[in-house]
């Protein structure tokens, strides 16, 4: 008798979903290696809070979730308005360096290496 | 009861309670009620500590006055010797002893010392964009406490009620630009409580809790998050407010994130409340550096032992009860100070068999 | 002369000093063609004037004196100054004694170099012969005594002022071996010269006479002038390789300089010049807050143009600097290193952020036209007590105002620039300045001297643009019963930007005097220290920022003032930082706590401000 096929069965397209199995941190792993304090953010929202360009679509605390979810898509969309005018950094209760990883991020989005 | 009293040609053992606040008070009757000689150093005018500040307790909301008349009726039965507006200017080991010298020029010898020096409030001022001290509708939560008590002047604004207030968690706590890492832990749940005296106080004003987590650890702290939510309509909202600025009305404009929706927000209310944060207080750290007194990075008061001892300092003789180990509430720091007399008694005890 | 008659052991020098005068034009020649056509007009309108006179006077005072260096230290000065000004004198009076001996003006070059082979038992016949023997032999010691000190330099370097000397690499290791070989070489060979035949100065005759006793000294006369030979013409192939390339390209620069040539913000001809006139004295180093504060020790000046030159330039070498001015400041060669770190951090950054569009609505309400126009600035919306501080003394003076940017969500451009972004920053200032025109103000006011600097320097505003500080002061001579002195003691911290950055020291100074009581520090106006909260830093870690914070507090602290006055909000926010006993406040609060009682604006005090502000 042949064995039931285990592999057979529906699955919904198109799902919200996030995928750790599939998220692809390396970009998220040269920034830490870059500025290995931003770790510690605890995505409070401060820096949003009191961003320049914070109305116009910058976005650090969401940009760094998604970087640590794996989905980059968004990155650049979030991150080219900012100004670096480094009110962020000066309010984060984390004492992160946000200037510096915006920056290095921008930078890393163009360098394809 | 130990019979101390019988030792020593009948004169009993003498300790020096610092601070008259909850754990001060609680600490000077338990050791009085077994026959030690206490007396109680307090800087202020009159003993209570902060308690004399507040309106109302979590979690219930129970007054304040209530638990603090309660207090000082039992330390004035037990007929405790307290010294007010006395501030304890040195403590140095003279022998088996500890001699204090207070700033009214005293100096007398005591056979331990217990320290319930609690803690003074973060200065809102150092988060100048928050504009406290600089906009007159920003105050603390020390603040609204006065002006919701007995004889507070309210919230009323230009005669009517409030339309909104807001209230802002972690000042000055969880802060590396103000050298505070550690969360002040009693915070949120007056935050909470706050929200729900403002809304009982006026129903028809809208109350906005701006948070970075809701640290609900007691009995009865979840729930009043719950009955907040359920029966007071407060709005929770999580995200930090980065500034404030003033209208030409005085009312206050804010901006924050609310990160849960991941979009900027703005609101203009009547009242900005700062909840703000428990410090050591300051001369502390000084006694700590002249007497070597562990403190840990936050600057309170630690225990050499501190599962099983939490009471005990680097000195031998000395104690400590209170928020000045940490931040602290009522009913932990009234604990703390039983539980440092237990240690005072037994250290005695010992002290009072070597010395035979 | 035969090319037989020509010793072999001059030929090093001969072949070091041709590649020398072969290799040295062509390549200024290829610096020069990729400066602009502009330049090119500058350059041969301004050739045979006043200014190449003046040139030469600085070369003279610069290049061979060491002027400036003398006033970082006499001692450090003296070093450089006696290898400089002793080997060119050497030269000078060589040849001329040469000329004068062979009454001949033509020469071959290598005759004064190596006179004493030549002419080794020349005893003077009269006072003008034995002047110049005796001027040769003090000119030799006066560049031993700097070398001397050089050695004792690498050793003991604090001696000379010098907290640390330059690391150096393997080409100016090699050239810096050739040159300290040089004059003990010639020491030795002219004074084995002296020994074997009798005769010379006074210097090389006793010590040949003492080296004679003690070596064979015929046999190693040849040897010790083909080694002198050897090192001269060494140090001359090295030199262009290495740091000594600055001996002659300085000289260039400073020509350029005075005829009107400037650094620009895409690299050209100029910059060249300027990264080879760099000597790596490390005097930069020195006075780098972040080497002396901070352990950061790869990212200074010297390191920075050494890195540029040989191309091997890291990212965090341009990255990690405060752009505090203080290495030019102090700099002998005057080399605008700042504007060269930008230009690669612009060459790196700039496609990486795109221009910004962005549509502007306007607030409601309409500025009076005339009126003065107050740009805050990002850094002011953290310290709003400045905002409101200037707001009371503006309306207290009645001067109508208008604030540009109380909703926040413009930038005047400037971090953006100095971190690279030139096309976003050139963006930025457009839609600024559309936003300025079109509230047709009669000034700009600003509070921070980031926006000021900008707005100076690369906007194009048909109004005066003024920093509230030298406002104020004209303000309060305009209106003399304005503010009264308090006669609180205070200190000033010059804010880069303000300081070394625009020149306005002064200003702030005579605003102060009139309302307090104004105290010196240690390090002032050219010489102040950075707070460390630059923006211009994209390296540098918040915990390393706080220990040149620290720092520079603690100098302003020193003489016990009731209060420190900053000029600057990213100043006033960076030192605020922590728990300070002596508070920081911005000018415009302590002329606001100056102000006339009469019509005090009514401000709850809560809290410990009280103490203050009263």
């Amino acid at each position: 008798m042949k064995p039931a096929n285990d592999k057979w069965g529906f699955r919904a397209e198109g799902s919200e979903q996030i995928n750790l199995d599939k998220a692809d941190s390396s970009l998220y792993r040269r920034l830490l290696n870059r500025e290995p304090g931003f770790a510690v953010c605890l995505f409070c929202g401060s820096c949003r809070a009191t961003c320049t360009s914070g109305n116009e679509g910058m976005n650090f605390r969401l940009a760094h979730l998604l970087l640590q979810r794996g989905e980059t898509a968004r990155l650049k969309s979030l991150t080219d308005p900012c100004l670096l005018c480094g009110k962020c950094t000066l309010v984060c209760p984390r004492n992160v360096n946000i200037r510096a990883v915006v920056y290095n991020l921008k930078i890393m989005l163009h360098e394809p290496f | 009861m130990y019979q101390h009293n019988q030792y020593q040609k009948g004169k009993p053992q003498q300790v020096a309670v610092v601070g008259a606040g909850v754990a001060g008070l609680s600490a000077a009757l338990t050791l009085k009620k077994q026959g030690i000689g206490v007396v109680v150093f307090e800087k202020g005018e009159t003993p209570g500590g902060h308690l004399q500040q507040w309106h109302a307790l979590f979690p219930d909301r129970e007054p304040a006055a209530g638990v603090l008349n309660q207090l000082k009726q039992e330390a004035s039965e037990q007929k405790i010797s307290l010294r007010t507006q006395t501030e304890v200017a040195a403590v140095t080991p003279s022998g088996n002893k500890f001699r204090i010298e207070t700033s009214q020029g005293e100096q007398n010898e005591f056979d331990a010392v217990l320290l319930a020096t609690g803690f003074q409030l973060f200065d809102a001022a150092r988060k100048e964009e928050y504009g406290y001290g600089i906009y007159q509708r920003v105050i603390t939560s020390a603040g609204l406490e006065q002006r919701l008590g007995h004889g507070g002047t309210g919230l009323t604004v230009n005669g009517r009620p409030p339309h909104r207030v807001a209230f802002v968690h972690c000042v000055g706590s969880r802060d590396e630009k103000v050298g505070n890492h550690y969360c002040s832990k009693v915070c949120c749940v007056t935050g909470v409580k706050q929200a729900i005296t403002v809304k009982e106080r006026y129903p028809q004003c809208e109350v906005l809790n701006f948070y970075m987590d809701l640290r609900m650890f007691g009995t009865g702290y979840e729930e009043l998050y719950r009955e907040a939510q359920e029966k007071w309509g407060v709005m929770f909202i999580r995200g930090r407010v980065s500034e404030a600025s003033q209208m030409h009305d005085g009312t206050i404009q804010l901006k924050a994130e609310d990160t849960l929706m991941g979009r900027p927000v703005r609101a203009t209310v009547d009242w900005l409340v700062l909840l703000v944060g428990m410090e050591p207080e300051k001369r502390a750290q000084q006694w700590a550096r002249s007497l070597g007194l562990q403190t840990g990075q936050a600057g309170f008061f630690s225990s050499p032992e501190k599962f099983l001892h939490p009471s005990l300092t680097a000195v031998n003789g000395i104690f400590t009860a209170g928020a000045c180990t940490g931040p602290a509430s009522i009913p932990e720091s009234v604990n703390q100070g039983r539980a440092a007399a237990l240690s005072v008694l037994e250290f005695l005890a010992e002290k009072d068999e070597a010395g035979k | 002369m035969n090319l037989s008659d020509h010793p072999f052991f001059v030929w090093p020098f001969v072949a070091g000093m041709a590649f020398l005068c072969i290799y040295l034009p062509a390549v200024y020649l290829k610096w020069l063609r990729k400066t602009s056509i502009r330049d090119r007009k500058k350059i041969s309108a301004a050739i045979f004037s006043a200014k190449t006179i003046r040139a030469i006077r600085e070369i003279f005072s610069e290049c061979l004196l060491h002027r400036r260096i003398f006033r970082f230290n006499p001692t450090l000065g003296y070093m450089h100054m006696s290898l400089a000004f002793g080997w060119f004198l050497l030269i000078v009076v060589g040849k001329t004694e040469t000329m004068l001996y062979t009454r001949d003006g033509f020469n071959p070059p290598y005759l004064p170099v190596f006179f004493k082979y030549f002419y080794p038992d020349h005893i003077p016949a009269n006072f003008k012969g034995l002047f110049f023997l005796t001027l040769m032999d003090l000119l030799l010691l006066f560049v031993l005594s700097g070398l001397t000190l050089a050695i004792f330099k690498r050793f003991k370097s604090k001696f000379l002022g010098m907290k640390k000397t330059t690391r150096h690499i393997l080409p100016d290791r090699i050239a810096l071996t050739f040159l300290w070989l040089i004059f003990p070489l010639r020491w030795l060979a002219e004074s084995l010269t002296s020994g074997v035949y009798n005769a010379g100065g006074f210097f090389t005759l006793s010590s040949g006479r003492a080296l004679a006793s003690l070596l064979p000294a015929e046999q190693l006369l040849l040897p010790a002038w083909w080694a002198y030979s050897i090192a001269l013409g060494g140090f001359f192939v090295a030199l262009p390789f290495s740091r000594y390339m600055h001996i002659f390209t300085e000289a260039a620069l400073i020509l350029l300089k005075h005829w009107g040539v400037k650094t620009t913000k895409r690299e050209n001809g100029y910059t060249d010049f300027e990264i080879h006139s760099c000597s790596r004295c490390g005097i930069c180093a020195n006075v780098c807050q972040l080497s002396t504060d901070a352990e950061i020790n790869h990212s200074q000046a010297v390191y920075f143009l050494r890195d540029l030159r040989y191309n091997r330039l890291q990212p965090d070498t341009a990255e990690n600097c405060l752009f505090c001015g203080r290495c030019s400041a102090a700099c002998p060669v005057d080399i605008q290193v700042d504007d060269i770190r930008l230009q690669q951090r612009t060459a790196r950054a700039n496609r990486c952020a795109p221009a910004i569009r962005r549509p502007a609505s306007q607030l409601p309400g309409t500025p009076e036209p005339g009126s003065i126009l107050y740009f805050a600035g990002c850094m002011t919306h953290l310290t709003p007590s400045i905002k409101e501080a200037i707001r009371t003394i503006l309306n207290r003076a009645d001067v109508k105002f208008s604030i540009l940017d109380e909703a926040g969500g413009i930038c005047c451009g400037r971090p953006a620039m100095q971190a690279g972004f030139r096309q976003q920053a050139e963006s930025i200032i457009q839609q600024t300045t559309e936003m300025i025109l079109r509230s047709e103000a009669s000034l700009l006011l600003v509070s921070c001297p980031i926006c000021y600097k900008v707005f100076n320097e690369e906007y194009q505003l048909p109004i005066p643009v003024k920093h509230h500080s030298v406002f104020f002061k004209e303000l309060a001579a305009a209106k003399p019963g304005l503010f009264k002195n308090s006669r609180k003691r205070i200190t000033f911290h010059d804010s880069c930007e303000l300081g070394r950055g625009s020149g306005i020291y002064e200003e702030p100074r005579e605003l102060l005097c009139r309302v307090a009581h104004l105290v010196p520090t240690a390090h002032e106006r050219e010489d102040a220290l950075c707070c460390g909260g630059s923006l211009a830093n994209l390296a540098i870690s918040p915990a390393q920022r706080d220990l040149i914070t620290d720092t520079a507090y603690e100098q302003l602290i020193a003489p016990a003032p009731d209060y420190v006055v900053t000029s600057c909000p990213m100043c006033k926010k960076t030192f605020s930082k922590g728990k300070r006993d002596i508070p920081v406040v911005d000018i415009a609060e302590a002329l606001q706590m100056a102000l006339t009682p009469e019509e005090k604006p009514v401000r709850v005090k809560v809290g410990k401000r009280a103490e203050v502000l009263v």
